[in-house]
């Protein structure tokens, strides 16, 4: 029996003129590999702003297991907004999550870490290149290094492989994939790409309005699928 | 030149002016608060002349007035349309306020004009003493949150996801600029503190890839500024303010030239 990272217990929510999560209860565990789907609207991103504590819930119980404190969070949010004119290179961005007390420059073993993820993600060469001047799929490799940089044990990517080419959407997945393996880092991957969550994904959670189904990603059928672009 | 106790006071002054002018300008920048910065000021002068009707240095009037106002703002939140009209309003009532208070204090004009445009000679060894305290304060302040303020002035959203104390981190920053332009309103004058404020880094930022190197040529930018402008102002008796101004328009449009050249 694997240990669970977060568990949902009869959630709701609400914004004052819309309730958006209804009841959902769901039990993450830990290095999964959840693939959230679901149309536009439904109440993706809101879940996720929930998991990160930037909303409460209406009612219901959202817990982190074994503790708060032993949950570490990295979020690759679906919007973002960087200057493009801003003076901020990639490894400089990157490293904009060492956000702590201390000297104003990174120390060593922290500039050490910058280079490892980097490397790992592929953006060593370009490092010094201006964020504003990198494509879109740089960009997002940019994020998905930052998010990563503190080590976190729950990634969540909202839609970030979007507007990425074929290529660079298994790229970007391939590396997420190896860290989920080797690092037990737990991934929800919130995604309208079916195909591509069904490569990568280990489970699925599907939302429609006031109906949640989840299972394994190979039990999600055409046929719901079908149903769900239809609604 | 520097033989004269009130030039060395104007230089040890201006230099500390350049140094946090120069570095908050990064930041001022990045969080798009010129138009901000430039209420301040004007806030502070409402302040400066509160503090003379009373009779107290300008100093600390402007001190008590911007702080109050920086809080202020800070919670008046995110909504930023609502914010420009309520800054608008706020400035015009602070022009307002400054102008009754001069009146009523029926001082002479010479310390009005020194409040608006600056002066080279009114800095006293007690006024450098009192600027250098909290010029260390500020520095201080910032490099305690550098990391922090740097994540949510370049990469807001980064900043709020990772669960930043964003709300805080911003009224903390509206507080240290409130100190700042006081300041540094002693050499350049209330009418004119936003420029050492915005231009030096609104030009360095075309010039640099990191934020480090953003800060560092600001503060070059507003250094050579108000030395040159101390200087030329000793030379020909003009007022430093309107060197200052020249100088630091000068290097925004080569940053603009240079830009569009790189282009
Ligand atoms: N701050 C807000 N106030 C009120 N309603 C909101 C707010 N944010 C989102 N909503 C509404 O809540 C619903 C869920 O939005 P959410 O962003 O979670 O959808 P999503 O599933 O992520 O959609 P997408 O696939 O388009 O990203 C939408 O109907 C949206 O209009
Ligand atoms: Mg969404």
């Amino acid at each position: 029996m694997t240990d669970s990272i977060l568990q949902l217990k009869q959630l709701s929510f609400a914004f004052p003129d819309k309730q958006v999560i209804n009841d959902l209860s769901y039990n993450l565990k830990k290095g999964d590999f959840l693939s959230i789907v679901g149309e536009n609207g439904v109440g993706k991103t809101t879940l996720m702003r929930l998991i990160l504590q930037e909303l409460k819930p209406t009612s219901g119980e959202l817990a982190f297991l074994p503790n708060r404190n032993a949950v570490k969070v990295g979020y690759v949010p679906q919007f973002r907004n960087v200057d493009s004119e801003y003076p901020l290179s990639i490894q400089d961005f990157v490293g904009l999550n060492f956000a702590r007390f201390g000297v104003p420059w990174l120390t060593g073993s922290e500039r050490k870490r910058v280079r490892e993820i980097l490397k790992e993600t592929k953006l060593n060469d370009i490092r010094k290149r201006p964020l504003g001047q990198a494509s879109g799929g740089e960009k997002q490799k940019a994020y998905l290094a930052q998010a990563l940089l503190d080590r976190p044990n729950l990634l969540i990517l909202d839609e970030s492989t979007a507007s990425l080419d074929p290529v660079a959407k298994t790229e970007l997945l391939d590396l997420v994939k190896q860290i989920n393996n080797h690092q037990q880092l737990t991934v929800i991957f919130v995604t309208h790409d079916i195909p591509l969550a069904r490569r990568y994904a280990d489970d699925y959670l599907f939302l429609s309005p006031g109906h949640y189904e989840a299972g394994k990603i190979t039990e999600l059928t055409n046929e719901k699928v079908g149903a769900m672009n239809n609604a | 030149m520097l033989s004269y106790p009130f030039m060395q006071n104007a230089y040890m002054a201006g230099t500390l002016i350049a140094i946090i002018s120069g570095i908050m300008g990064v930041f001022v920048i990045a969080r798009n608060m010129s138009f901000l910065t430039h209420t301040l000021s004007e806030i502070g002068f409402a302040g400066a002349a509160f503090g003379i009707f009373l009779g107290w240095q300008p100093l600390n009037g402007m001190l008590l007035f911007t702080t109050i106002s920086s809080i202020g703002v800070g919670e008046l939140g995110a909504k930023s349309s609502r914010r420009e009209n309520s800054i608008t309003a706020i400035s015009a009532l602070a022009i307002g306020l400054g102008i009754l208070f001069l009146s009523l204090a029926d001082s002479n004009a010479s310390y009005a004009t020194g409040i608006l445009f600056g002066s080279v000679i009114g800095i006293s060894r007690a006024n450098v003493i009192q600027m250098v305290a909290l010029s260390v304060a500020v520095l201080i302040v910032i490099a305690l949150i550098y990391r922090f303020l740097k994540f949510d002035s370049f990469d807001p959203v980064g900043a709020r996801v990772q669960g930043l104390w964003t709300r805080t981190l911003s009224v903390i920053f509206l507080v240290l600029l409130a100190f700042s332009v006081s300041v540094a309103a002693q050499i350049v004058g209330s009418l004119l503190i936003f420029i050492l404020l915005t231009l030096p880094a609104a030009a360095a930022k075309y010039f640099v890839h990191t934020v480090g190197m953003m800060s560092t040529v600001a503060v070059a930018f507003a250094l050579i500024g108000v030395w040159l402008g101390l200087y030329l102002s000793y030379v020909t008796n003009w007022p430093v303010s309107f060197f200052i101004a020249v100088i630091e328009v000068l290097f925004y449009f080569c940053a603009l030239i240079y830009q569009r050249i790189r282009a």
